[in-house]
């Protein structure tokens, strides 16, 4: 597995214009083409602060700040997360001639799909910035020098269950339908729409196992130091979660790419 | 030193139900034992101890029949899958012609497209650069290199695909049946190609089911069969191994085709008690010639053609029945393959179960396309009929059957001078002509080529 893993370095330049490639093809022959990119976040944010601010207005504290802006911050790495995911888990099936007529690494198919959007996301990021000066964030040095970790953890916990889960459709296909449900869940169950404050309040209805069950989301943590980084004023005390996810997430990727390297003699006959 | 060795490999492909999948992924997710439970319900062996080795720069060959593990074989000394059992091990940078155009984007330019296949195939995108201009000439593709790859035609698409996948420069070239994506200049450009590989010592594995090709360009060829080997080296004595083999399975494949047909009698019946006013002039689709000559038969024996059409079938009032039909060859022996120029003698057992003396025997031979190669009967041969009573054997025999290589079918039947049939068998019995030379038509005639002592040629 080791030796396997060793060899991911090589194919940079295969994994570069793969997702070069799929950038380019994504918008090929759309009027806006490569806009899309900036429209999609910004047209998803419209609808829901559409959704929170005209048809559900309430449950908001308004001292905490804008509304839409609280939304995005959480939305933009969610939508990568999912889509990342979504992708993958049907992405060996889709390259089934690579995989069956070529000798390919087929690891670099999740890869890819995980890396080109983690592009979008940061296209979307510039929607992102032109929203936090409109809206005059509280933004903080010491708290943006965790941006970037908190993308690399993402980019480890993404690229691991992507791996697992590219590697198990091949044979269990309904694994793509269970995934789209269980994202839905997974969206509602991390504070993304809802501060995590609203949750863990003592005076919140919030059944005790369902707490744990969104303190126990990974995303969660993700979710919270975005927000913390961006959207809240003050000192980024989510730090230690962070690194503990982030530990976790490496050894999740780890674990992934085993199982990956498991199954991928079986890849080239069930695809 | 050889560049490709496989040892005594074995390759078992697994099937899964599809109910025991779901099951499996239940008692994955619920207990954790993936491992232990992903055990294949069937098994199927596509390559049984399989062993051969080729050395570097020799070009070899892989023949054999459909399903027979060639695709598999090459498959293992790609790397593109991995041996059940044996070990396979390969020297040099490898390049697969397997399926041309894989991994090709359709959204995107050629361009693009042969930079990015020249990746996966191992190249840097600087090699890629250097050698792109011969790319694309060689894919005659110049006009069309930066127009999105779905608008290409099929031939355009395989043509790119090979003329990236051979300028990786492999030192082994595995070829599968690719041969067949362009006209016929392509195709001389890749055997030039092919050649020119040779000439600088690479190594090629070849799978096809041209034989001549294998003839032509292969130092060794390797026959598989049913997963296993059942013949090595030198090509030109596999091939005759495998196209002895493959008659033999083709005989008895006709053999069991005949037997199907005759043991459908309801099939028959239903014939017959449609073809009511079927009175054929046997001896088939009669020349003109041959309609007016015969007596009353004309204008019915018309319809009932059209009615019948090219339809295999047994009808007739049995009152004289052809109770066997057998072809024998030169020596006798019942066959249903014959070289072109053989002796073919066509032998029907006939049963009359009452004395008569109207009676015309008739014979003909059709083509795969329907094509009447031959038809006579007696009648039309001014043969009077006096007498039949009980069992008889009517032998017509073909000194020289000097038809070109194809299936043809057999119509024999037993009928009134006027057409009304006793017993008619349309179409049932199929026999192959083989023959050495490819020559094309329907007939062989017996000819000779003499030249001028200025013109000189030379037997191949």
């Amino acid at each position: 597995m080791f030796a396997n893993l060793r060899q991911l370095p090589r194919y940079r330049g295969l994994i570069q214009s793969l997702v070069a490639r799929e950038l380019k093809a994504r918008y090929r022959g759309s009027v806006l083409g490569f806009f899309w990119s900036f429209f999609n976040p910004l047209l998803l944010l419209l609808v829901y602060t559409f959704v929170f601010t005209v048809v559900l207005p309430g449950g908001w504290d308004e001292k905490l700040g804008p509304r839409a802006l609280f939304l995005f911050c959480g939305l933009l790495p969610w939508t990568w997360f999912s889509s990342s995911l979504i992708e993958s888990s049907n992405i060996l099936i889709a390259g089934g001639n690579l995989i069956k007529k070529v000798m390919f690494p087929a690891e670099v198919l999740p890869i890819v799909s995980v890396l080109a959007n983690l592009v979008h996301f940061l296209f979307g990021l510039i929607i992102l910035v032109v929203f936090l000066v409109y809206y005059k964030a509280p933004l903080q040095v010491s708290e943006l020098v965790w941006f970037p970790v908190v993308v690399l953890v993402q980019l480890l916990l993404t690229l691991g269950l992507a791996l697992i889960l590219s590697a198990m459709t091949v044979h269990f296909r309904d694994i793509k339908d269970i995934l789209a449900n269980v994202l839905t869940l997974w969206f509602f169950a991390t504070p993304i729409i809802y501060p995590i404050s609203d949750i863990n309040a003592p005076t919140s209805g919030t059944p005790a196992w369902a707490k744990t069950l969104i303190n126990l989301n990974p995303f969660t943590h993700l979710a919270v130091s975005y927000q913390e980084i961006l959207f809240y004023s003050g000192p980024f005390g989510h730090w230690k979660w962070l690194l503990a996810l982030g530990f976790a997430s490496l050894l999740l990727f780890l674990f992934g790419y085993f199982l990956f390297d498991r199954l991928r003699d079986s890849f080239a006959e069930e695809v | 030193m050889n560049a490709i060795e496989v040892a005594n490999v074995t390759k078992i492909y697994r099937r899964y139900a599809r109910k025991k999948q779901f099951a499996t992924l239940k008692s994955a997710l619920l207990k954790g034992s993936l491992i232990q439970d992903l055990q294949p319900d069937e098994t199927f062996p596509a390559l049984q101890g399989v062993s051969f080795s080729v050395p570097a720069g020799t070009t070899y060959g892989i023949i054999g029949r459909n399903g027979s593990g060639k695709s598999t074989a090459l498959k293992l000394v790609a790397g593109i899958t991995k041996p059940t059992t044996g070990t396979v091990k390969v020297e040099g940078r490898i390049s697969a012609l397997i399926e041309l155009g894989a991994g090709f984007h359709p959204e995107i330019s050629g361009r693009e497209n042969v930079f990015i296949n020249g990746i996966m195939l191992g190249l840097t995108k600087r090699e890629v650069a250097k050698r792109f201009d011969e790319i694309v000439e060689f894919a005659e593709l110049k006009d069309f290199i930066d127009a999105p790859v779905k608008t290409y035609s099929s031939g355009m698409y395989m043509r790119l695909g090979f003329a990236v996948a051979i300028h990786v420069d492999p030192d082994v070239l595995l070829v599968d049946e690719v041969l067949a994506v362009g006209d016929e200049g392509f195709t001389h450009k890749c055997l030039d190609k092919f050649g020119e590989f040779k000439r600088r010592g690479k190594t090629i594995l070849l799978v096809t089911h041209s034989l001549g090709l294998v003839e032509r360009f292969c130092d060794e060829a390797l026959w598989l069969d049913h997963g296993k080997v059942r013949g090595e080296g030198d090509p030109k004595r596999v091939i005759d191994a495998y196209l002895t083999d493959v008659e033999r399975s083709e005989e008895r494949e006709l053999a069991a085709t005949e037997k199907r047909v005759l043991a459908e009698p309801g099939r028959a019946e239903a014939e017959r008690a449609e073809g009511r006013g079927q009175r054929a002039e046997s001896g088939g689709q009669r020349a003109e010639g041959g309609g007016q000559r015969a007596e009353g038969g004309g204008q019915r024996a018309e319809d009932g053609e059209r009615e019948r059409g090219a339809v295999e079938g047994r009808w007739g009032s049995r009152e004289v029945e052809i109770t066997e039909v057998t072809l024998t060859s030169n020596d006798g022996q019942a066959t249903h393959i014959f070289q072109s120029g053989e002796r073919m003698s066509v032998h029907l057992k006939v049963r009359a179960h009452a004395v008569t003396d109207d009676f015309v025997f008739g014979i003909g031979l059709y083509n795969a396309e329907g094509v009447t190669c031959y038809g006579t009967n007696t009648h039309l041969e001014e043969l009077q009929p006096e007498e039949i009573r009980e069992e008889g054997e009517v032998t017509f025999t073909i000194d020289s059957l000097d038809l070109v290589e194809g299936t043809y079918k057999l119509d024999v039947a037993v009928h009134k001078r006027d057409g009304y049939p006793y017993d008619y068998h349309r179409l049932l019995y199929t026999f192959r002509v083989k023959s050495r030379t490819q020559d094309v038509g329907i007939y062989r005639p017996h000819h000779t080529w003499t030249f001028s002592p200025t013109i000189k040629l030379r037997r191949q």
